[in-house]
């Protein structure tokens, strides 16, 4: 049993450190405290990373990884949290990116890789559709051939950000044949397509982040199927095997934590900190005890595969008790703030609201509830561990 | 970084797990717990014989020289087998103390008496009124020439009835909950002025109520030394503990796994229902952040992290266990219905024993609130 990290791993703490310092400034700071500046500063700052060769270090070199090492891996994310700067946007670094460089031919590499990684494309992932939610498999949007292209026709929904987006890769049907999971292909849509109509949806915390996506008669090049036709699945499922342990969002939660230790020292009720409260103390520290065991469930899963081990069973938790946590600690800064929590602050200052993260706290709290029912809501991560983990 | 076993603390798990396989299955557990001692003065031997009781102590004691690794790794193969012998109260407490007790011929013999199997020993720290607190001690030490005199009463000592020689936490100076004047003394387990009061515990456990009038006893350590040898030695059993703990709620966890997979109702196995599921997943989601947390706890004392953060992570792990106990037990009752309440299976005694750790040293919501204590001073 041996925690410690190496010289050389030190050494690399220290070089994070020097390139947060310079990379995530002052100025992208508050810069990112603006409303409206997300893609802004996402673009800005994974590009900043990708010029340290940073933007995606668990890609094979060949493609433009940094060939870290797990527990390289996890000092970066314990460092880049600690300093407030965000993760990258997940859709092109983590999700289409792998799959392309793993199933993509020469050609989509070269023309999507490079791009990825320097954030000149924004991404959106079509997977969920009105009728296939957890049931993913019986999605029914459909790509059929005609000559060098695919029309599709269809709508997808829940789809993030798909109002910056310029490229979306979807899961289309293209046979009714066999098992519902045999007729579908992964391809490559360009957002700017006639016939594509993004529809906003103003989710429950006031915000625009989501969207349904409608196709009518959309035409797109064969060439922008990824694989083979009907593989589909296999290659989305194989995503999921990407970027395990980051889902836990550890490193972030700590963070997160933190602040809300140094909110409820400051926040007074009765001439109290809410930080002696007795009830309190006992939700944030049920929470911290919780989080110290899932860091250690992750560096198990880090330890095993840096062995060349795949990630062990215990890694099938990392998202339900993850997104549990992170949830856990959105609720106690909406509590904290009292009934500022309420305040729809849109556009007032913080002076005339008179508190100052009322309205972060509800706007964190109503999104994070999303954060059990992407990816796999946890009735379905909790089928699968049943399945593969306890063998029911 | 890495969380795997040497080859020789693989070996010592490996070993006991053996042991356990052979030896100790759940009907050779009854029989060695129905004793008078509630355990086997032959398995006593056997663990000598292996090397077991050795593990705690330095080389130079002649002991294995383990560290908190070694010991999670006995422990965890112990609980699977639910091992009745009093190894954590003779071996790691009784010993642990001597060893951290000033050098002398005397201490040092001692040890190699605990080594041999020779000699048994027991702790005595709690008294009726002090609940989880080291410190609230009403038992008093009056010098006589070099000698102390102990009068008053502790509670529930583990192994006082087969034990040789007890050490006894008593007051030199001060008031009952002072941090101040509290020593540590030895008394033979014969000596006079001291009565006995045999009990069992839920867990099978052979535990006895003492009262000593005017007992002679040698003190080991010095007159405000008492309370910090209790605290550590209350960490290094916190640990050892949690990790039979851990060996508990694996076997829990896989004999309530293979009921679902095998019991049929309503024509199929029960484990195929979705609700059941579920509440399985949960309980093996449990059992893997408590190891987790037990990895957190050994990696900071095998470290030598500072004090505040190997007390912190052991707060941490003895609050988990509390939640994870009750969780795990609970449930591994309730999904094995009917026969989940009935002695005869070994269910329920597993669950008594996750009990009982839950209590020592302090439950879940004692040690949470000091967690609370350490983690949130502003």
């Amino acid at each position: 049993m041996d925690i410690n990290f190496s010289e050389a791993e030190l050494a690399f703490r220290d070089e994070v450190r020097a390139f947060l310092k310079d990379a995530w400034n002052e100025e992208l700071a508050s810069q990112a405290k603006q409303p409206g500046s997300y893609k802004d500063v996402q673009v800005a700052w994974e590009r900043k990373l990708n010029s340290k060769g940073w933007a995606a270090p668990l890609w094979p070199v060949e493609y433009g990884g940094a060939g870290w090492t797990p527990a390289q891996s996890y000092i970066f994310e314990n460092e880049r949290a600690a300093v407030g700067a965000p993760d990258v946007s997940p859709f092109g670094l983590k999700m289409v990116g792998p799959v392309i460089y793993s199933f993509g031919n020469d050609a989509q590499k070269e023309r999507f890789l490079p791009r990825i990684l320097n954030a000149d494309d924004w991404w959106c992932q079509g997977y969920s559709e009105p009728g296939a939610g957890s049931d993913l498999a019986s999605l029914k949007t459909k790509a059929e051939r005609d000559g060098d292209h695919y029309v599709i026709n269809g709508a997808k929904i829940w789809t993030t950000l798909a109002q910056h987006a310029n490229w979306m890769f979807c899961l289309v049907r293209t046979s009714n044949e066999g098992k519902p999971q045999q007729g579908i292909s992964f391809i490559l849509i360009d957002m700017t397509s006639p016939g594509i109509t993004v529809r906003p949806i103003v989710t429950i915390d006031g915000e625009h982040h989501l969207n349904e996506v409608i196709f009518e008669e959309v035409r797109v090049p064969v060439e922008n199927l990824i694989g083979e036709e009907n593989k589909g699945w296999t290659y989305a499922k194989s995503l999921l095997a990407h970027e395990r342990t980051a889902i836990a969002g550890v490193a972030d939660s700590k963070r997160n934590l933190a602040e809300v230790k140094k909110l409820a020292a400051a926040e007074v009720n009765g001439g109290r900190a809410m930080i002696e409260d007795p009830i309190f103390r006992q939700r944030i520290s049920d929470i911290e005890i919780d989080l110290m065991a899932l860091e250690f469930t992750e560096l198990r899963v880090l330890a095993s595969m840096s062995k060349g081990n795949g990630p062990g069973v215990e890694s099938s938790l990392l998202k339900l008790k993850g997104t549990e946590i992170q949830q856990s600690i959105q609720e106690l800064k909406l509590d904290l703030a009292g009934y500022f929590g309420t305040v729809v602050q849109d556009g007032a200052n913080n002076e005339q609201v008179g508190h100052d993260f009322g309205d972060v706290a509800r706007r964190g709290f109503m999104m994070s509830r999303a954060a059990t029912i992407y990816g796999g809501s946890d009735e379905v991560q909790k089928n699968i561990t049943a399945k593969f983990v306890l063998g029911l | 970084m890495n969380f795997d076993f040497s080859e020789e603390q693989q070996m010592l798990k490996d070993s006991v797990a053996r042991f356990v396989q052979d030896e100790y299955d759940f009907e050779a557990r009854n029989k060695v717990v129905a004793n008078e001692a509630g355990f086997s003065a032959a398995n006593w031997q056997k663990f000598a014989e292996l090397g077991w009781l050795s593990i705690p102590f330095a080389e130079e004691l002649g002991g294995f020289g383990g560290g908190a690794t070694d010991t999670m790794a006995v422990m965890e193969e112990m609980g699977k087998g639910l091992v009745a012998e009093p190894f954590a109260a003779s071996v790691l407490m009784f010993g642990g103390l001597l060893q951290a007790s000033a050098q002398s011929e005397e201490r040092d013999a001692l040890i190699a008496a605990v080594i041999d199997g020779s000699v048994q020993g027991a702790v005595a720290y709690a008294e009726p009124q002090s609940r989880y607190e080291l410190h609230d001690v009403k038992c008093s030490a009056k010098p006589e020439g070099d000698a102390y005199r102990l009068s008053g009463e502790k509670s529930l000592v583990l192994n006082a009835m087969s034990a040789n020689k007890i050490i006894i936490s008593a007051r030199v100076s001060g008031d009952q909950n002072d941090e101040q004047g509290t020593a540590l003394f030895l008394i033979d387990a014969d000596a006079q002025g001291l009565s006995k009061t045999a009990l069992r515990t839920m867990d099978a456990q052979v535990v006895a109520n003492l009262k000593l009038e005017n007992v002679s006893a040698q003190a080991i350590c010095g007159a405000n030394e008492g309370l910090a040898m209790l605290q550590q030695m209350r960490q290094q059993l916190i640990v050892a503990l949690a990790a039979e703990a851990l060996g508990i709620m694996e076997k829990l966890n896989a004999t309530t796994l293979e009921y679902c997979k095998t019991r049929k109702q309503f024509g199929v196995a029960i484990g195929s229902f979705q609700a059941l599921q579920h509440r399985m997943v949960d309980t093996f989601m449990a059992a893997e952040q408590f190891k987790s947390i037990l990895y957190r706890a050994v990696c900071s004392i095998e470290q030598n992290e500072s004090a505040d953060s190997i007390e912190i992570n052991i707060a941490a792990l003895k609050a988990m266990l509390g939640k994870a106990a009750k969780h795990i037990g609970g449930e591994a009752v309730q999904l094995h219905g009917g026969m989940g309440m009935t002695d005869e299976l070994d269910v329920g005694h597993y669950v008594r024993r996750l009990l009982s750790i839950n209590a020592a040293f302090g439950d879940g919501d004692y040690h949470q609130q000091r967690f609370a204590g350490l983690s949130l001073a502003s």
